[in-house]
């Protein structure tokens, strides 16, 4: 249903970012060994795998808190490290787990932090405009992070990597930390917010329920490498090989013994 | 106590002098230390390099590290030219940096190493550049705990300032150092009492701007920095406020007899209209190459000092020979004018308790070399470093059971008290005959002599009315009367005189 939705749209085809035999050694260790994909504009992609996968590391290449040893990845078509990294990052929302948020600085001053590194100052209506789109009450401005719950954090947090309006945005594991009901209303507010500002997303997550109930492509990684490239149908309809469907195993066979409960 | 609130209440001038020396070199501190704990903060081998340095000058002895940065600084005139100076502010201000540096450096790179890694790759995320990140980041987390730092060095750096004295900056230490060479314990006191209140409201003003840094009040730091910079404009004005005249500075090292005759130097050229300024508590070895140096106008030296520190020689050509001698080598050396002898010998002697010395059958230091396996020493604390020790000790053959140090104001405690048998006593000190001691007679000759010498820098050597006012006191002042006027500064309770007062009762009684 979303996937019909989004291959309407026009532009779907073309790339946002784009690894060409992107790789990342650590010394002897390979993170990233060799990855070429292409993500077109507009989709949501999840990216899968046990830790030590290599999931985070190809993911920060996008917005260089990695930087590639050999390959490239492309942005709109240009390499990532050609470009200064702050004016790059500037470009590209960026949730992750630890969330970050600046401790001495309020609310409104976290979320308008981007903008004010280039020396725009974000109005009030606006930071009101993008505490809105998290869910959360305009008042909020004022609070200083240490007064907030952990899911409200969060959503401060993507709050703060929207307010550049960027085109990508860039999540490592961003609701890792967070309880499961936060968890799934959080999740869902971020793939309506998809939809509405046409963003391209890539999600880590080591979750395959989340992948698959967010995003409509889901890419599975193991040693460094995409062993799967399937959309959430098709890796449910048994394909994708033994290591993705080894990760589908583990919510379908929680949802099979809870159904089995309730009888 | 009226004598204490008296004395405290004079320290103005010392206390403004004070202010100005640590806050500069707490504030040089702060501008070496944030920069370097920046880069160690980029650099692991900087950090540790950083650390170890600042670690390594903390266990050098504030007082050594004092002092060696006169001959550093001498040295450096080569490069610098000779106006460089090499005693009072700036070798202070150097030393004093130097040891402030390890808590603040120590706090900085901690907290930077400390900070949350989410919020740093937040800073990154969010496309802030390096000095973005610095500015917005790193510096406002890092600044409540460099705060505490800053704290601890200015506590440090308080204290320590005290033994800027020794170098011939004014500071605090002033009264202390004069109190414990004078034993007037009240000076000791007010220095001790005023050096501690200014280290514990400076650390209570930095310890609001560290909570005001803390708790994100700007108001607490604001109160905090005005009150820190009203402190230090009121010493400014103290210090530069009054009408500026080239003053002469006399030179006194660390006894009675050199702040009496550096009083009555400069009652002698007050007399003649000439401003004064005294630098009291000089190290030995830093008077002379400060009077070649031009940083003190006037001292009063020895020749057994001059003959071996300066001259290095270790023999004995007599008093007359060693004198002219010393006089030439000045002349070529130095450009140091010798003035002329007070009149006076400060010799180092044996002396021993009269009582002590006839119970054992010692009259000469052949007898004392008899007994001295069962004896203890003491000296002052550079004697037993000093080549006439060696001297002397090789020509008898001395072998003590014991040898102690003593400041020689406690040498003659230790005596009385029984902690040294025999002591390193000066020949003009007024306690040998106020004890009761007896000096050991030198058979042999191997003690030089130490004619108490007008020592003037060749720049005011060239100002023919500071050496006519000076010329009358060359050969005015016998033993005697220089006994009698240290033992009147020396001594206990009733008759007690400041150096002042010592001194001005020696004029008076010479005719000077």
């Amino acid at each position: 249903m979303r996937a019909s939705s989004i291959t309407a749209s026009p532009d779907f085809a073309a790339p946002m970012v784009s690894f060409e035999a992107a790789k990342r050694h650590y010394g002897k260790v390979v993170a990233v060994g060799g990855v070429d994909c292409v993500i077109a504009q507009r989709s949501f992609v999840a990216l899968v795998g046990a830790s030590g996968s290599g999931k985070s590391t190809l993911l920060k290449m996008v917005n260089a808190l990695v930087e590639p040893s050999g390959g490239r990845v492309l942005m709109s078509g240009e390499d990532v490290t050609e470009l200064p990294p702050p004016a790059l990052r500037r470009r590209i929302g960026y949730v992750f787990q630890g969330i970050g948020l600046f401790p001495h600085m309020n609310v409104a001053e976290n979320i308008a932090i981007g903008p004010r590194l280039h020396g725009e100052h974000l109005a009030a209506a606006r930071i009101a405009e993008l505490l809105d789109l998290v869910e959360l009450e305009a008042d909020m401005a004022s609070r200083m992070p240490d007064e907030l719950s952990g899911g409200q954090r969060q959503r401060i947090g993507v709050a703060r990597a929207l307010a550049n309006d960027p085109q990508l945005l860039l999540m490592d594991e961003p609701f890792g930390a967070l309880d499961p009901i936060t968890r799934n209303a959080l999740g869902d507010r971020v793939r309506a917010l998809h939809e509405r500002l046409g963003l391209t997303t890539i999600m880590v997550t080591h979750d395959m329920a989340e992948a698959l109930l967010l995003a409509d492509r889901v890419l599975v990684m193991d040693a460094g490498a995409i062993v799967a490239d399937e959309s959430p149908a098709a890796l449910l309809a048994g394909k994708g090989g033994d290591i993705a469907q080894g990760l589908v195993a583990v919510p379908r066979d929680q949802a099979a013994r809870l159904a089995k409960m309730k009888v | 106590m009226s004598g204490f609130w008296e004395a405290l209440f004079g320290l103005g001038d010392q206390l403004a002098a004070h202010v100005l020396l640590s806050a500069s070199a707490i504030g040089l501190g702060i501008a070496v230390a944030l920069p370097l704990a920046v880069w160690a903060s980029r650099s692991p081998t900087v950090s540790k390099a950083a650390l170890g340095f600042a670690s390594l000058v903390q266990t050098i002895p504030a007082l050594a590290l004092l002092a060696l940065f006169f001959p550093i600084l001498l040295s450096l005139r080569a490069v610098f030219g000779e106006g460089l100076p090499t005693l009072g502010f700036l070798p202070a201000l150097l030393a004093l940096s130097l040891y402030a540096l390890l808590p603040i450096l120590r706090n900085a790179i901690t907290a930077q190493a400390n900070l949350d890694p989410g919020v740093l790759e937040a800073a990154d995320g969010v496309g802030m550049t390096p000095a973005q990140k610095l500015r917005l980041v790193e510096a406002p987390l890092s600044a409540p705990f460099i705060m505490a730092g800053i704290r601890t060095a200015a506590v440090w750096t308080i204290g320590a300032a005290t033994l800027a004295t020794t170098i011939g900056q004014p500071s605090l230490g002033d009264p202390i150092f004069a109190g414990l060479q004078t034993q007037n314990w009240v000076l000791v006191l007010a220095g001790c009492a005023a050096s501690a209140a200014l280290a514990l409201i400076t650390d209570a003003l930095l310890g609001l701007i560290e909570r005001g840094l803390l708790l994100r009040r700007a108001g607490l730091s604001l109160a905090g920095v005005g009150a820190v910079a009203l402190g230090i404009i009121a010493a400014l004005f103290v210090q530069f406020g009054g009408n500026q005249e080239t003053r002469i500075v006399i030179g006194a090292k660390q006894f009675s007899e050199q702040y009496i005759l550096a009083r009555l130097i400069g009652s002698k050229l007050e007399a003649a209209g000439y401003a004064v300024e005294y630098r009291d508590g000089l190290g030995s070895a830093v008077v002379h190459n400060a009077i070649a140096s031009n940083d003190l106008d006037i001292s009063i030296d020895y020749t057994g000092t001059i003959w071996t520190n300066q001259l290095k020689r270790s023999d004995n050509p007599g008093r007359v020979a060693m004198y002219d001698e010393i006089v030439r080598w000045e002349t070529e050396n130095s450009g140091a004018m010798v003035l002329g002898k007070l009149g006076f010998e400060n010799a180092y002697a044996f002396a021993m308790r009269e009582d002590r010395a006839a119970a054992l059958g010692i009259a000469t230091l052949d007898d004392l070399a008899r007994a001295a396996p069962q004896l203890t020493v003491g000296g002052d604390p550079e004697f037993f470093e000093r080549p006439e020790w060696i001297a002397v000790r090789n020509a008898y053959g001395f072998r003590f059971e014991g040898q102690r140090n003593f400041s020689p104001t406690f040498m003659y405690n230790a005596l009385q008290s029984g902690e040294a048998d025999v002591i390193s006593a000066y020949t003009s000190d007024g306690r040998i005959a106020a004890d009761r001691l007896v000096v050991l007679a030198d058979p042999k000759e191997a003690l030089p002599s130490y004619d108490a010498l007008v020592m003037i820098s060749p720049e005011a050597s060239q100002d023919a009315a500071l050496v006519a006012a000076l010329k009358p006191l060359v050969g005015a002042i016998n033993v005697n009367a220089m006994r009698e006027a240290n033992f009147s500064v020396d001594r206990e309770g009733e008759g007690k005189l400041s150096p002042k007062d010592a001194a001005a009762q020696l004029a008076a009684e010479l005719g000077l």
